[in-house]
């Protein structure tokens, strides 16, 4: 387990909710910032808001040389090979939608397929719909096992030579899976697919060495692992890149403009139209910088034992169940959950007026929830900063929630 | 904790809850309206037999928290043998309240009145709305 000290970088934690300590167990849908991305934020705002790459003056340079910086250290944490290989965006979904829009229409056509699986967020399940119907290729569905994880048997039966995009998500927002990307990719380009990742729930919880997954591109946002929001992460491939167009037009993405033609910048600027996310991208680099300090490999072990304790905490109140895979080196710190008889958002705000916050719906994964056959469920999601008090917290609160809704019944 | 709790679930929610009223379809030449709330996945299909301008019978089924489903069964009870109109004032009466505004209370709002507590729990609203929005789209549609 991480030391509890970690707790005291993120202010907002050191609160009371509705008359008791705030237990934040809502990460999955976004994490709480360290004072350390807050601090950069405020020094950039005071001390080098500019303009990016156009200013000749010294304010315009420091401005460039931070949101550059930050693209380096974005680099260097996904083990990209080159700057130009990383694009920013304004998160995940606005990653997915630009392969889909650029890459896919270039290159998807009647008659082709797309894959995803039964696990996906909607986010990376529309764009490919969209897609689909635009080009009038087929898009395919990989079955999930009754754990909640995916077969390598199925996934080979599922893409095709007629594939040309696998979309995957590398950890379940809902079950918490972490799935064999390496592997999968290794499939898609058996058959000539190009292999997406979406890596919203797994950026800030694991390591990712995007030369050994091999993937051709990776989504992320900054928001799930300490940064702000509304930045976010495309990494493509440099000669993948380099062939699509951009779907944003206009100011900072062009090279020469002509009264009736234009030519685009270069790698990775062409994708960029408009002044970009500067704030964001600064945020995003402290965020990186306190994660590595920490260390992804020690927040990666600190959540399987979050998640292997909660598991087996929370089994123990009667009427629980636990969704996804039942061994927790298989998932990440995501626990998602019904207590028979109530309604998850019924759970949700028992909890919350113990000042616990969980997430209850459908959490954008709609073919998901069809799938585990419940409209709703709840979940608590863990990061580097959850204890075990907190999941004694969670667990006395379900306690709580069964009791109260068996007293009213 | 507890009584903040109750100040939500009344006894007479859960009770609505637990034994629905109005369950079901009206399968003849009923308005049929489906809604859904997308934020948290709660649905409601209500059914409405109106006749000369008067809500003759009304029925729900669906799935949702105990707040949304109570709702459901209060409104569907409330309007049976309401006029158009009537319906819509009790609406607007309902909307009042889970804003937190001073409602028209000459009326008498029956079990209605038990999710007032609501108000006070901002991400619950639109769980006890949803079934009197799919009634006020139902009923706008006859009236045209």
């Amino acid at each position: 387990m991480l030391s509890k000290e970690i707790r005291s970088y993120f202010p907002i934690l050191n609160q009371e909710i509705n008359g008791h300590p705030l237990v934040y167990l809502d990460s999955g849908a976004t994490s709480q910032k360290p004072v350390q991305v807050i601090e950069a934020i405020k020094k950039y705002y005071e001390f080098e808001n500019s303009n990016v790459h156009r200013g000749v003056h010294t304010l315009g340079n420091r401005a460039t040389e931070s949101y550059e910086g930050a693209r380096e250290k974005v680099r260097k944490f996904i083990n990209a090979k080159s700057t130009k290989e990383i694009i920013f965006t304004r998160g995940t979904t606005t990653s997915l939608n630009t392969v889909a829009q650029s890459y896919g229409r270039a290159n998807v056509k009647e008659g082709d397929e797309i894959v995803i699986t039964h696990m996906e967020h909607h986010s990376n399940i529309i764009p490919w719909q969209q897609l689909a119907k635009e080009t009038g290729a087929t898009l395919k569905y990989i079955d999930l096992e009754a754990d909640g994880t995916l077969s390598l048997e199925k996934v080979r039966e599922t893409i095709t030579d007629k594939t040309k995009i696998v979309s995957i998500v590398y950890v379940s927002n809902v079950l918490g899976t972490m799935n064999p990307i390496k592997e999968i990719t290794q499939i898609a380009h058996e058959h000539g697919a190009i292999m997406v990742v979406d890596g919203a729930q797994a950026a800030p919880h694991l390591k990712i060495d995007v030369q050994n997954l091999d993937c051709d591109f990776l989504a992320f946002s900054g928001h799930k692992m300490c940064g702000p929001t509304g930045i976010g992460v495309l990494y493509g491939k440099q000669a993948l890149l380099e062939e699509m167009e951009p779907i944003e037009f206009g100011g900072e993405m062009i090279d020469f403009v002509g009264l009736y033609e234009s030519t685009w910048k270069e790698l990775p600027w062409k994708f960029e139209g408009g002044t970009p996310i500067i704030a964001g991208a600064i945020g995003l680099a402290a965020a990186i910088d306190f994660l590595e300090e920490i260390g992804l490999d020690e927040i990666e072990k600190h959540e399987h034992e979050l998640a292997a304790l909660a598991m087996e905490k929370m089994s123990t109140v009667n009427g629980l169940s636990i969704y996804g895979p039942v061994d927790p080196s298989k998932r990440a710190g995501i626990v998602t959950f019904n207590l028979d008889d109530v309604h998850p958002h019924d759970v949700a705000t028992v909890l919350d007026m113990s000042g616990i916050a969980v997430r209850a719906g459908h959490h954008c994964a709609q073919p998901l929830m069809k799938w585990l056959q419940c409209t709703a469920t709840a979940r608590a999601s863990f990061y580097l900063y959850n204890t075990e008090e907190d999941i004694d917290r969670l667990v006395e609160g379900l306690r709580t929630a069964k009791e109260y809704f068996s007293d009213v019944f | 904790m507890s009584s903040n709790l109750d100040q939500l679930y009344r006894q007479v929610i859960m009770d609505h809850y637990k034994n629905p009223r109005n369950k079901g379809s009206i399968e003849d030449g009923a308005l049929t309206i489906d809604m859904n709330n997308p934020t948290c996945g709660d649905r409601i299909h209500l059914t409405l037999q109106v006749e000369d301008g008067v809500v003759q019978n009304a029925k729900f089924d669906g799935e949702g928290c105990s707040i949304s489903m109570s709702s459901a069964s209060m409104m569907t009870q409330a309007i049976k043998g309401k006029k158009i109109e009537e319906a819509l004032q009790l609406s607007h009466i309902f909307s009042d309240m889970m804003l937190g505004k001073e409602y028209d209370d000459s009326i008498d709002l029956g079990d209605i009145e038990a999710l007032n507590g609501v108000a006070k729990f901002p991400a619950r609203i639109k769980c006890a709305t949803l079934a009197w929005k799919a009634m006020e789209k139902g009923v706008s549609e006859e009236q045209q």
